[in-house]
């Protein structure tokens, strides 16, 4: 029997759900932590039980952050919360009401307090060609890794910018792929470089260790080349090579998969479609929810943390998980509010510490402009629907000088991804358009389902 | 004529009755809160249908159907080609029972008798032959075979943009916030300033109402969020829109492939924050419908689901025409959720009214004081 | 496109368009589709344009596929099964 009611329903996996499913379950809140995946762990700690399991050789490749995750993952299993993997979430309504997929069937849970925890996507990045087969996101390599251990067995070209880049191609290039480029449209970055960076000092651990990720690449031979610009993904049917300028001068590498890499950004979907204020973060050239500390949004029943709430990596998420676990007590009258700031605090400092960490990485690795908005004509802004450069900007030529506007005229965002992956490429093109900011161009209204549904689970649904 | 006009609301009503007031030799504002096309014009479910409206509806829908089959005389090529309309494909009543097939046969002879045909009946095999994707326990049909459909949004800038070429001007994000008499002229207040005309034209949709207030009037501000399920692509099986008849349903099939169900499932009006919201376990009856109408359907997934925002009068059909308490001011507003295809041809038959003392077709059925005694009641239509 | 790293231990049995394929009991859809050599999952519905997976974690929906009759499922979060048939989407939907 699927639970219809609870206090508190976590969706999302990742470090932030898991961490207030443990602080929930131990108030004695009755938690559901609801996961689309099979298993805990959210994309950072992706798999990491069937790795412990059967392919611990692998966390040599993965690395130590990776294995920080091991002990949240067993403390959530271990917490009482109920788990529910293999469950979609296509709604979150301001009222408590949450719709769900799973094991083909759809029901509408009522929490008392919900809390979106869903985390980061990877920018998209709509370079020419982006669109064909054999062109991955680099965090697909990572999970393919994470969750199957998988590794291309072909020459791999990696594109873009910041600081996941250097990890995946470590990664990768440490289980023995063959990388054909790294190809960087930022400048090489070397130690004194970063420490020119006001907070550069405090952010030194986490510094050494992007430059070692560097140095091991160099070490192990694998081509690194900066100030690129111009990358052009070429082939017919599927990627082929990955052609580039740098130094005034074309260049072509041969690639049988190209992973394409900007940065992160908050996954908005759920807080949109539960109609949750969002903010513009210049520091991250992102949108993102309205929150408090504690995770409150403008809606009562709603809470976000985690990278989803804004990005500030693994550790800062498992806080804020902690955090809106604790002020759901209070608000379900729990946990009064002194105890919840003392039993905060040490969350709270360490947050700090994570927010002035994640200002340096964000000075030393900003987004790639040149990334950010493709110019070609025929450049595909909406994957889904196959709409260009060219129809989006005759839409904002006839009048429509923002983002519904522009999606009500050419359809860019009404495909399955219901504008998740061309939200965001949208608003630069009209705003390159209209000289102005990403964020006047507005983002998209989202409406239930934020991930389709079958209408043979709608007829049956369960409420 | 010569002279000012003001018309408040950007939707397509406001708009067409702009350009056709400028066609007229008017100088023509279009103050609209949001943006042209926002709200019922841009978010309906597109269709063109002449099929089952109220009788007085009829000869407006009838000119109005008569535009759409020839909007490159009515918006120039490329304007019309936006719009991306279909017609001549036909919208049908679908029967399902004896007492569905009852209703449809009275409604023929109905309007036989008013001196219409465009509504026919179809047997059975008639039925099939027009949409085979129909299930078999369909029985008949009635159908009108000059109905369509067309791209709603699409539509309102095709038509903001002709009334543009027409020398309208508009006034996007800005709020009509009071109406003062200026002698027989008008004063109309705004959040971007004050605007001076000789006639304001209403066309404030759900919000007609409020307007119509600030002249002093009195109108029904009933209101209702309308619902729409938009399906992933399917292999095309369906050329007509079908609209049931015991059922609530309007269901047609884009030349993309997507499935766009509606038909009066309602969602929730939000009239402050100006915006409607789906409700998942109102859709289930829907879902429902769509299965028992079109086996073919039982694997098609839902991408998309919207609400928009429509005025409700309490006899469903819209006010058009002048004020009843005072002078140059006129409203057309109020269409109930089917204002969408009569868009071509109210602005044409109020510029009429406006200017030359008269419209071409009888409007007498949409006057504004035809309403209770107590006009200061809002209509129980509903609120969520 | 890709190897393994450990060997295959416990297996299941699918069908990609028909024909019988072994794949790693517990992995995605996609990864097994991946593993198995195929690039192209579907056609993009508008153009046709060949599409395969992007990000592996449900946001681009480029890895569609059928998946026992139903099509629009999302290879990168269906786990496979036991005599699961998966179709790929590669020819058009829409008429036009």
């Amino acid at each position: 029997m699927s639970r219809m009611s609870c206090d508190l329903a976590i969706i999302g996996g990742g470090p932030s759900g898991m961490a207030a499913a443990v602080q929930g379950a131990a108030l004695g809140l009755d938690t559901i932590l609801l996961d689309e995946q099979p298993a805990p762990g959210g994309q950072i700690y992706r798999g990491i039980e069937a790795v412990q399991r059967a392919r611990a050789d692998d966390l040599r490749i993965l690395g130590e952050d990776y294995e920080e995750g091991a002990g949240l993952v067993a403390a959530f299993r271990d917490s009482g919360a109920a788990y529910e993997p293999g469950s979609v979430v296509w709604q979150a309504v301001e009222d408590g009401r949450i719709g769900i997929s799973h094991g083909g069937a759809a029901r509408i849970l009522i929490a008392q307090r919900i809390l979106i925890a869903t985390g980061a996507m990877e920018r998209p990045v709509p370079i020419p060609g982006w669109t064909l087969p054999g062109v991955m996101a680099a965090g697909a390599a990572q999970t393919l890794l994470k969750a199957n251990g998988m590794v291309p067995d072909t020459p791999v070209v990696v594109v873009g910018a910041g600081p996941l880049l250097y990890l995946v191609a470590t990664q990768l290039a440490r289980a023995g792929v063959t990388i054909a480029a790294v190809l960087l449209t930022g400048p090489d970055i070397g130690m004194s470089d970063a420490l020119k960076v006001p907070g550069a000092l405090r952010a030194g651990r986490t510094l050494l260790k992007g430059l070692a990720w560097r140095n091991e690449l160099r070490g192990m031979g694998v081509p690194m080349i900066h100030g690129v610009s111009q990358p052009v993904i070429e082939g017919k049917a599927q990627a082929e090579a990955v052609s580039y300028t740098v130094g005034g001068t074309r260049h072509r590498v041969p690639a049988g998969l190209v992973l394409l890499h900007n940065g992160i950004i908050p996954n908005t979907q759920l807080s949109l479609g539960a109609r949750c204020k969002q903010a513009w973060d210049p520091g991250q050239h992102c949108w993102r929810p309205e929150t408090n500390e504690w995770g409150a949004t403008n809606h009562a029943r709603i809470a976000v943390a985690g990278d989803g709430a804004g990005i500030l990596g693994a550790r800062a998420a498992a806080c804020l998980g902690r955090m809106a676990a604790l002020d759901a007590a209070v608000r379900l009258g729990k946990l009064d509010p002194a105890q919840r700031d003392r039993m905060a605090s040490a969350d709270r400092a360490q947050l700090a510490t994570q927010q002035s960490l994640r200002g340096v990485l964000d000075r030393l690795f900003p987004p790639a402009g040149e990334l950010l908005v493709p110019i070609g004509p025929e450049d595909v802004v909406c994957r889904c629907e196959e709409v260009t450069v060219a129809e989006l900007l005759d839409a904002v030529a006839q009048g429509c000088t923002e983002a519904n506007r522009v999606k009500a005229f050419t359809r860019c965002g009404m495909g399955p991804c219901q504008g998740r992956v061309c939200g965001p490429i949208a608003a630069e093109v009209i705003a390159r358009a209209l000289g102005q900011g990403a964020d006047r161009s507005g983002q998209f209204r989202v409406r239930l389902p934020v991930r389709p549904v079958p209408l043979a689970e709608l007829a049956e649904l369960q409420s | 004529m010569g002279g000012r006009a003001i018309v408040v609301g950007g939707g397509l009503h406001g708009t067409s009755t702009g350009l056709h007031l400028a066609q007229k030799g008017l100088d023509v504002l279009v103050i609209e809160k949001n943006s042209v096309g926002r709200h019922a014009s841009g978010v309906n479910a597109g269709g063109v249908r002449q099929l089952r409206r109220h009788p007085a509806e009829i000869p407006l829908s009838v000119a109005a159907m008569d535009r759409w089959l020839d909007l490159d005389a009515f918006l120039g090529p490329d304007l019309a080609a936006m719009c991306e309309f279909t017609g001549h494909v036909g919208q049908v009543a679908v029967a399902e029972t004896d007492a569905d097939m009852a209703e449809l046969v009275a409604r023929e002879a109905e309007l036989r008798a008013l001196g219409w045909a465009h509504e026919e009946l179809l047997d059975q095999a008639e039925l099939r032959k027009v949409a085979p994707a129909l299930a078999q326990h369909c029985i008949g049909g009635l159908i009108s075979r000059r109905d369509g459909y067309a791209n709603p949004y699409r539509t309102s800038q095709a038509f903001r943009l002709k009334a543009q070429r027409d020398g309208v001007r508009f006034q996007e994000g800005t709020r009509v916030l009071d109406l003062a008499k200026l002698g027989e002229g008008w004063r109309v207040e705004t959040s971007a300033g004050s605007f001076e005309s000789d006639v304001v034209v209403n066309c404030g949709g759900a919000w007609g109402w409020q307007i119509a207030g600030m002249a002093g009037e009195v109108l029904p501000r009933g209101h209702f969020a309308a619902s729409m399920m938009v399906s992933a692509r399917v292999r095309k099986f369906l050329d007509p829109v079908v609209i049931g008849t015991g059922r609530k349903l309007s269901f047609k099939q884009a030349d993309n492939g997507s499935v766009i169900i509606g038909g009066g499932i309602l969602g929730i009006p939000d009239l402050d924050a100006e915006t409607a919201d789906p409700v998942a376990e109102r859709l289930v009856e829907s879902a429902r419908t769509v299965f028992d109408l079109f086996p073919i359907m039982r694997t098609a997934t839902i991408v998309r689901c919207w609400a928009g925002l429509e005025a409700l009068m309490p006899d469903q059909i819209p006010v058009i025409g002048p004020s009843r308490v005072v002078s140059n001011l006129w409203h057309a507003f109020g269409y109930s959720g089917h204002g969408f295809q009569l868009s071509p041809i109210v602005g044409s038959l109020l510029a009429d009214l406006i200017v030359d003392g008269k419209s071409p077709l009888p409007l007498e059925a949409f006057r504004a004081d035809r309403f209770n005694e107590d006009p200061s009641a809002a209509h129980p239509g509903v609120a969520s | 496109m890709f190897r393994r790293l450990h060997e295959l231990s416990a297996t299941v049995t699918v069908f990609l368009d028909d024909a019988p394929l072994c794949v790693a009991a517990g992995e995605t859809v996609a990864a097994a589709l991946l593993i198995a050599g195929v690039p192209v999952f579907h056609a993009a519905p508008r153009y046709g344009s060949p599409r395969g997976p992007h990000c592996m974690i449900g946001n681009c929906y480029d890895c569609l596929v059928e998946i026992d009759g139903m099509p629009y499922r999302q290879a990168c979060l269906t786990i496979v099964a036991d005599g699961m048939r998966i179709h790929r989407m590669t020819e058009h939907e829409a008429s036009s």
